[in-house]
């Protein structure tokens, strides 16, 4: 996202060059996915069967597109009518994040053509993984149905506007009960291995560490975004999304404050309920001290004081720290204090290619996002269809 | 293993919600199938000779293994079972002297990884083997993270058609009548076949008779909610490689409370998020109608304000219409009286003239 996209400046801009870059090399590396086999791009072993692909893809991807249900829910079911504005926005990321949790899924499978058979002639509903399929495919079109309003309009079907649109209470509802409980099932894949997950992170309440952290994710990814579109996109918002976005930033602060509080606390539930106090002692224990403090705490004291003092600025690096701190607890449980008491020489680090194809499906994914800001009333209101919520 | 039926529960989310992680676990233990089939490994007996793992690479038609199979030098790494390979046998040395374990399959009563598949690939047979179904498999390798014996691998290299490999405890030659590949080939008796009640009787037996020999457990009889394969051993069981910190926990146990809420979820979420959305336009109702009130009653009074200030001008209208009444009416009777004294005092004078 940079300044690039006025046409003045010409297509081939530095940013627009680096990603055709990546992208390229990206195609070169999917080619070998597909036709060498997972082995050949990726240090996953029989000891580290996840990799960044699922610990970083899949977990913070779909962490961080929590902010489809949360501002829908907020605007149409809590009656914040005043973030109207934030909506579009919000379930244009949702839906692009999950679409790519999916393309990035069918690297990880190894037999990626058959993932409808969860869902269709072999179900397995013993499995956490059987929900979080059945949700995510459930969800992504909720997602698709919610999104497809800005498609419609500049297409100028009205009919279907209006079918997708008549149906937005009953999608909001479901959408928060599917994200309620795929958000959950990701942190419950991990109870079957308490083995496996160091003590500090294992805990039966993993269900809901993982949906109440998605909250805050979702809100500042919110917050986030709408930093960089202030920043980048202003020309592209009307003047109603450049008058409300502060009063986004500054409500979503409030709220995402006080469920990191209330996270933060859960967590310390947690940790009594176990009784791993011993633990905190141990180079493990400073670790997730760093987690909880540095990447839950200060966050949720920034949002804080940025919602009570209306400091804008304060609420994007919030922002950001909260960010950080969702992937870093969604690596620990799956990748970092997962197998930990492997010796060193058995675990796991990502092969450059591994984290290349990652960074490859992120550009394709911001590049959507940028080609759908630009071309579709998501940040400004469509002339023919002002005020019709 | 479909305990616990997850799907009736779904279906009826209310009903079983009432009951729910108490039903979910269940009260009932599984103590696995009747007259099912197992291994027992005695470790005091194994020389670490790899005929084993020479037996199964055969009758498995699994590949050829770079190093042959009296090559005992491997048998100094740690190694674990691979796509290749269904089981190995590492050596540990404890007090200096050299112990061996062989690794395969345990073959769980309740298998984590039957829990953990979401297409339900792997099966707990009535012979007790823990079967694979490669015709159903993903290739999502969440079998491999929830199996705390770190047991199955995986057919990285193939692009196509990847399948998950592990130990079969040989069933199709058990139902042949057959010995699995292993035990038959053992050439010290390490390895017993038989029914697992029969196996935990001889390894009871063993323990009793040899106190001085074995350390008394038998891991697997309860590791995980048990295991078809058994173990017996002179040394702990950690310090040849096994854990002992895993619990009798099943692992389908470990997840099934959480999975109990799911039904609840479904069901209660939708009620309190519509309860929500009601409280939320009930209160713009409210607002909506103070507000017309409000605005009601601001006509209202500004209308009967507006008709006695009317009333107050027309009031004094009338008013200033009676005193100019008043006052011409005055004027007029003064003239009339003035008139009148004029005339009076005329007449006198012409009277006095006159006179």
């Amino acid at each position: 996202m940079s300044h690039h996209t006025t046409p003045s400046k010409g297509f081939w801009t530095p940013a627009n060059i680096l990603t055709a870059v990546i992208l390229a090399i990206g195609l070169v590396l999917t080619v070998k996915r597909f036709t060498m086999g997972i082995g050949s791009v990726t240090n996953l072993t029989d000891d580290n069967p996840w990799g960044i692909w699922i610990g970083f893809d899949l977990l913070c991807g779909v962490a961080l597109a929590a902010g489809g249900y949360t501002t829908t829910a907020a605007v149409y079911l809590f009656g914040m009518k005043k973030y109207q504005s934030a909506i579009r926005p919000a379930i244009t990321t949702a839906f692009l994040g999950y679409t790519f949790v999916v393309i990035a899924l069918l690297y990880d499978l190894g037999r990626y053509y058959r993932l409808p058979y969860p869902l269709t002639i072999y179900p397995g509903p013993t499995s956490f993984l059987f929900e979080v399929g059945l949700c995510v495919a459930l969800y992504l079109t909720v997602l698709a149905i919610e999104f497809s309003p800005a498609l419609w309009e500049v297409l100028r079907w009205k009919r279907l506007r209006y079918y997708a649109h008549s149906l937005t209470l009953v999608l909001t509802i479901f959408g928060v009960v599917l994200s309620t409980l795929h958000q959950s099932s990701l942190g419950g894949l991990y109870l079957i291995a308490p083995s496996k997950l160091h003590p500090l992170w294992y805990s039966p309440y993993l269900t809901m560490f993982f949906f109440v952290s998605s909250i805050p994710a979702g809100l500042s990814m919110v917050i986030f975004e709408g930093g960089l579109s202030h920043k980048f996109l202003h020309h592209k918002m009307d003047d109603r999304h450049l008058a409300e976005s502060s009063g986004v930033t500054l409500g979503f602060s409030k709220a995402a404050a006080v469920v990191l509080f209330a996270y933060f606390n859960l967590k310390w539930i947690g940790v009594a309920l176990d009784h791993n106090w011993q633990h905190l002692a141990t180079g493990w224990g400073a670790w997730f001290l760093v987690e909880m403090f540095g990447f839950v705490l200060v966050p949720c004291l920034m949002y804080a004081v940025a919602a009570r003092e209306k400091n804008e600025k304060l609420a994007f690096w919030a922002s950001i720290l909260t960010i950080l701190g969702i992937v870093i607890n969604r690596l620990n449980i799956s990748l970092i204090a997962f197998n930990w008491q492997l010796p060193a020489e058995a675990r796991y680090l990502p092969s450059w290619e591994e984290i290349f194809i990652t960074v490859f499906i992120i550009t394709l994914e911001v590049t959507v996002l940028r080609i759908c800001l630009s071309k579709l009333p998501i940040l400004h209101e469509h002339p023919e269809f002002k005020g019709a919520h | 293993m479909k305990r616990r039926k997850f799907i009736g529960m779904l279906a009826g989310a209310g009903a079983s919600l009432a009951a729910s992680p108490a039903s979910a676990g269940g009260t009932h233990h599984f103590t696995g199938y009747p007259n099912s089939f197992g291994v027992l490994f005695d470790s005091t007996k194994c020389i670490g000779c790899r005929k084993c793992e020479a037996a199964c690479n055969k009758v498995n038609d699994l590949p050829a293994q770079p190093e042959p199979f009296d090559d005992l030098s491997v048998l100094n790494a740690r190694r674990r079972t691979k796509h290749d390979k269904f089981t190995v046998v590492n050596k540990y040395e404890v007090e200096g002297k050299p112990v061996f374990r062989k690794i395969q399959c345990n073959h769980c009563l309740e298998p984590a990884c039957a829990s953990a598949c979401f297409v339900g690939a792997f099966v707990k047979d009535a012979t007790g083997a823990v079967s694979y179904d490669a015709a159903r498999c993903v290739g999502c390798r969440y079998c491999m993270i929830a199996c705390p014996f770190e047991i199955p691998t995986y057919e990285y290299d193939d692009p196509i058609t990847p399948r998950v490999r592990k130990c079969t405890l040989c069933e199709s030659r058990v139902k042949e009548g057959k010995l699995p590949g292993c035990v038959e080939d053992c050439p010290k008796g390490a390895l017993i076949f038989g029914r697992r009640e029969d196996l935990l009787t001889i390894a009871r037996e063993r323990i009793r008779k040899h106190p001085g020999q074995y350390i008394n457990h038998i891991y697997g009889e309860r590791e995980m909610g048990g295991t078809s394969w058994l173990y017996i051993s002179g040394v702990p069981f950690s310090q040849i490689g096994m854990r002992e910190d895993l619990g009798v926990t099943p692992a389908p146990e470990l997840t099934s409370g959480a999975l109990s809420v799911v039904p609840a979820v479904v069901g209660l979420w939708p009620v309190f998020l519509t309860g929500a959305y009601a409280l939320t336009k009930r209160k713009e109702k409210i607002a909506e109608e103070e507000q017309r009130h409000a605005v009601a009653e601001a006509v209202v009074e500004t209308e009967a304000q507006a008709a006695i200030k009317l009333k107050a001008a027309l009031d004094k209208a009338e008013r200033d219409k009676q005193a100019a009444v008043d006052k011409a009416v005055k004027q007029a009777l003064k003239e009339a009286e003035e008139a009148r004294k004029q005339d009076e005092s005329s007449d006198t004078e012409s009277n006095k003239e006159e006179g």
